[in-house]
């Protein structure tokens, strides 16, 4: 069993594994392709809630603000460069809006682009402002900001206000079109996993963990603190932004509240996930993520009216009594499975708790 | 503990679970599916109208069921909770259709759920017929396999506003001297009110002097209230469902306001005369069907049989007015049942064919589809509470009491 | 925005009630701050359930209602029975949550609003409700200023509250070991405080004085199962912005945030009164936030 989780082939066979289902499944099970679609946005928000959460040690209930941001900053550029954005969301119902294919396309490639980018200048601008905040603080303040801009943004007028705006639809043939958003929301979550898997190993790596164990001793050894928990931030903004620009097209309406900026299911969703999977790893997350989506879904279908009761009592056992999640929790008990690296580990779990 | 064993275990339950509900549609039956709102914020009326789908579908299967080519069905809905959020609508549309083999939709409550479902429901051509969703913005999509039982939004107040226009000039007030309030909750819904409002208003030449719009977690409408005592409106128009109408009811009485005169939406399904007897007197609601009206049919009887009966065998109503939002749910069931008999099949395309050429008169008032899918024959009538009970007072054609003005 | 500021101007008595309007509901938010305080300042706990337990203390006190008995008697009795469920949730749950790490405890009571909500949405269903007592508003200048005798009532009882909490922490023996284990719970231990009863009375306590703000809430609002988190959110607000520890400041600020959500709404429209809720704990941490850091610079 030494290290099995290490040897190149067995890695090769895993990632190839996962690759191959990821494509299969939807293929196999096509009624579950909507499903799969949000499971694989799940793992995007656990993977991206742990950059801060687990590597670095900063809890933030507010990453959801960028989800939103990302959907609303593609759908102002999806509409806006082919029709008037307020006659579009008027109240009054306005016409029929037709989008051609290659408008649909090239709009979509321009929206993702823009939301990409406008996420991170938010990022960076609003990482100068919350970053001063420690521990609990720092949870409340990005909540509190991701409240407040969903409220905010449900009294803006152009882009429909509280009545939320209708995306394009998709111009081809329209049983397709799930597999579309699939296929991005797939590609969306490799990407980012096997980013972060680079940039764990890097030393950049080593730095947001250095702040994580303490942030005074890491500045004390010269790294820039400040600037490298705004990249970090950034780096998640980038990811959810694009996520929240693929769902708000995958949803085809969403509205500030509850679609865009939903801080009290998705937001803490995000949370719970790595922790159910073991924060501060890498496959945590992936593994939380799939596993509260597929708990999440059967509950919702067999246990109708007790689906909320049966989340929260999830959500406290988690909390309570499986502070170290999955991959933590496998990690006690079978070290060797992750080969030379126990020490290493066994260290961080210990510091952990 | 994490064991394999009963993991396993729990898998094989789930999947028999799920193949178990996908086999009970094969039997002598024709499931509907919705998504409604069990929880959350429109978990009140989301029950109103599953109450009134669960009647509908006892109703007709106790007389016999859906009679297609001498075969009785009989009707079944799978009902999923949409949390009241268009996230999840959509999704669980899509699940209903692809997972539960569901051939024909009921609609959801509220018009931003039903906007997350219409797309769904027409990519796989699935027929909804919906009674709870009234936003005008659905039927000027080109939906085809959309139908709905209610008026749409903009005609909810649209004789409020006709009527304070009546009233100024029967008192030999320009109608431009008339100064109007508004407050409207910022949602999907009432914000299609308000631009039914707004025209109406622009129309009859009154004159807009305050126009708020109320948070969703409404509580307070203290600050509206005190715009009221600087400006003294004429008319003050609320919406904002259930909460919305408690709240301004309660707050106007508080802060001692007359005003001439009050409309409102969702009276009914705030309880209005239960919750405030006497302060909610003279407050005039917006309804999509009263139990007084003279509609009729052989199913459910006259509009008033259909009241006796729903407080008879749902105990919850037993104390309270039967809300509109439950007949028309019931009248969008009934809709299915003739849709079917009429097709003679259980092709979707032929119902839909069917749907689009509906032309019946229900116990909830007469429903012919317009080519956009939206009710086109019935009127929304507006009643007024007077002596704790609610009486039509306009449209003049169905009017059976005299308005009482001023209020107070 | 400059009509609504010019109608405040031009009538000052309009501005007043607001005001006195604002004082009068800022006394039941400055209650449910207190008991936050007093968890969060005692044993580090960040309770998200807050709201809830406010919620549930309307429903008992509603539900009470119904069957005849005056909310002045409900009340009581809404207070006895957060106190029973606030023990039971500690013993179950939060007891297990002290120790860890600071988020733990934010997490763990969003799980418990969750369930507590709708668990109430399951007994009650899901309808607005509200105790309409009905009484006739004091009216001043020709109406223009209205004083709303439920309010009233509820500030004074919130004041009554508060007042008797506050004697009962510094005269009484728990009193002075809930403050001491405060200041130092192991130092408090040393000394043969038993810090877990002081942990549990507390957190009890805290569950109770909501449930008393959710019978004053019954009377003057509608309430549905699932707004409990509005209250939880202005709770957080308070208390941020007052700092624990200090009783004076939290309900000079809960009295603050009464008024500034009335004259708020008014100026900007009643659509951002959530969003001035919010924003304003926004702004108070960043304030906070740029004077520690000038502080610090003084210091270096």
């Amino acid at each position: 069993m030494n290290s099995i989780m290490n040897s190149p082939v067995a890695k090769f066979a895993l990632y190839a594994t996962i690759l191959a289902l990821g494509i299969l499944l939807p293929m196999w099970f096509p009624n579950y392709t909507g499903q799969m679609t949000v499971m694989w946005m799940m793992v995007v928000f656990a993977l991206t809630w742990d950059i801060l959460g687990g590597q670095m040690g900063y809890n933030s209930l507010g990453n959801i603000f960028f989800f939103g941001a990302g959907m609303y900053a593609t759908g102002m550029v999806q509409v806006g460069m082919f029709y008037d954005l307020a006659e579009y969301n008027s109240a009054a119902g306005g016409g029929i809006f037709n989008f051609t294919f290659s408008q649909y396309f090239t709009g979509m490639a321009a929206g993702f682009v823009v939301a990409a980018i406008v996420c991170v200048i938010l990022a960076v601008i609003l990482g100068r402002l919350v970053f001063g905040l420690r521990g609990p603080y720092f949870a409340i303040g990005t909540l509190a900001i991701a409240t407040v801009v969903g409220e905010l943004v449900s009294t803006w007028e152009l882009v429909g206000g509280g009545q939320g705006m209708s995306m394009p639809n998709y111009p081809g043939d329209l049983g397709e079109a799930k597999f579309v958003f699939y296929s991005m929301m797939f590609v969306l979550a490799i990407c980012t996993f096997a980013f972060l898997r680079w940039l764990y190993g890097s030393r950049f790596g080593l730095a947001i963990n250095a702040i994580r164990d303490d942030e005074e001793k890491a500045e004390g050894m010269g790294i820039h603190t400040l600037r490298y928990k705004t990249v970090a931030w950034s780096i998640a903004a980038f990811f959810l932004g694009i996520a929240g620009a693929i769902y708000g097209n995958f949803n085809n309406f969403f509205e500030p509240i509850d679609v865009a900026f939903p801080t009290t299911t998705f937001g803490i969703f995000m949370v719970l996930m790595v922790l159910l999977g073991g924060k501060g790893t890498l496959w945590g997350p992936v593994i939380g993520a799939i596993l509260f989506h597929v708990i999440k879904e059967v509950t919702w279908t067999y246990l109708l009216n007790l689906q909320w009761v049966a989340l929260g009592l999830l959500i406290v056992v988690t909390v309570v009594y499986f502070q170290e999640g999955i991959m933590g929790w496998i990690m006690r008990k079978k070290p060797t499975w992750f080969g030379i690296r126990v020490e290493g580990e066994k260290q961080r779990l210990g510091d952990m708790r | 503990m994490f064991h394999y064993r009963t993991f396993m275990k729990a898998v094989a339950v789930t999947s028999a679970l799920v193949a178990s509900s996908v086999a009970a549609n094969a039997a002598d039956t024709i499931l509907l599916g919705s998504a409604i709102s069990l929880t959350g914020k429109y978990a009140t009326a989301g029950n109103h109208a599953k109450v009134g789908y669960d009647f509908a579908v006892k109703k007709i299967n106790a007389a016999g069921g859906v009679k297609i080519g001498g075969k009785s069905y009989m009707l079944e809905v799978k009902y999923y909770d949409d949390e009241s959020t268009p996230a999840r609508g959509g999704q669980l549309a899509e699940r209903l259709i692809n997972q539960d083999g569901v051939q024909y939709m009921l609609g959801p409550y509220s018009s931003g759920l039903t906007k997350a479902i219409a797309p769904v429901t027409e990519k796989y051509k699935i027929p909804m017929v919906e009674a709870e969703g009234a936003s005008r913005s659905l039927f000027n999509k080109g939906y085809k396999y959309l139908f709905a039982v209610l008026s749409t939004s903009e005609q909810y107040l649209a004789s409020a506003v006709a009527l304070a226009a009546d009233v100024a000039k029967a008192n030999g007030k320009k109608p431009g001297d008339v100064k109007v309030a508004l407050a409207f909750e910022n949602d999907p819904f009432s914000l299609d009110v308000r631009a039914g409002v707004i025209d109406d208003i622009k129309k009859h030449g009154l004159k807009i002097v305050i126009d708020d719009k109320l948070p969703r977690n409404l509580t307070d409408m203290t600050a509206t209230m005190t715009k009221i005592k600087a400006l003294k409106p004429d008319v003050f128009i609320v919406s904002g469902h259930s909460k919305g109408a408690g709240t301004a009811t309660r707050q106007i009485a508080e802060m001692k306001l007359s005003i001439p005169m009050v409309a409102m939406t969702h009276c009914e399904s705030a309880n209005l005369v239960g919750k405030y007897k006497e302060t909610a007197e003279g407050m005039l609601c917006a309804t999509q069907w009263a139990e007084t009206l003279t509609y009729k049919d052989p199913m459910f009887g006259t509009a008033a049989e259909f009241n006796a009966e729903i407080k008879k065998t749902v105990p919850e109503y037993a104390n309270k007015s039967v809300p509109y939002q439950l007949a028309q749910a019931a009248a969008a069931v009934y809709v299915f049942k003739d849709a079917f008999e009429r097709s003679g099949s259980l092709d979707k395309d032929k119902l839909r064919d069917a749907l689009s050429a509906t032309n019946m008169k229900t116990f909830y008032g007469d429903i012919k589809f317009s080519a956009a899918g939206n009710n086109t024959a019935k009127p929304m009538v507006l009643r007024q509470i007077q002596n704790g009970k609610y009486n039509v007072v306009a449209p003049t054609a169905f009017a059976s009491h005299k308005l009482d003005w001023p209020r107070k | 925005m400059w009509d609504n500021l010019q109608i405040m101007f031009s009538i000052p008595v309009l501005t007043l009630g607001m005001i006195i309007d604002g004082l009068l509901i800022g006394g039941i938010f400055a209650l449910i701050a207190y008991g936050l305080a007093l968890v969060w300042g005692v044993m580090n706990v960040k309770n998200l359930a807050q709201g809830d337990f406010v919620i549930l203390g309307a429903y008992v006190t509603w539900w009470l209602y119904g069957y005849g008995i005056n909310p002045i008697f409900g009340i009581p009795v809404a207070f006895a029975a957060l106190w029973g469920l606030g023990w039971i949730i500690y013993k179950l749950v939060i007891c297990r949550v002290i120790e860890h790490d600071l988020f733990t405890s934010l997490l763990a009571t969003f799980g418990i609003a969750i369930v507590m909500q709708q668990t109430m949405k399951i007994v009650f269903g899901a309808d607005e409700q509200t105790i309409a007592l009905n009484l006739e508003s004091f009216g001043f200048f020709d109406n223009l200023l209205t004083i709303q005798p439920t309010r009233l009532i509820a500030f004074i009882s919130a004041i009554v509250l508060a007042v008797a909490v506050i004697s009962f922490m510094k005269r009484s023996r728990m009193g002075q070991a809930i403050r001491a284990t405060a200041q130092n719970p192991r130092a408090a231990r040393v000394m043969g405080i038993d810090t877990e009863k002081v942990y549990s009375f507390t957190f009890s306590l805290n569950a109770a004085i909501c449930g008393a703000a959710g019978g004053l809430i019954s009377m003057i609002w509608e309430f549905q199962p699932f707004i409990g988190l509005i209250y939880s959110i202005r709770a957080f607000v308070i208390v941020t912005a007052a700092g624990l520890g200090n009783l004076a400041a939290v309900i000079a600020a809960g009295l603050g945030m009464g008024v500034v959500e009335q004259t708020g709404a008014f100026v900007f429209g009643t659509e951002y009164q959530q969003a001035i809720v919010v924003g304003l704990l926004v702004v108070v941490l960043l304030v906070k936030l740029v004077l520690s850091s000038r502080r610090r610079q003084v210091v270096e």
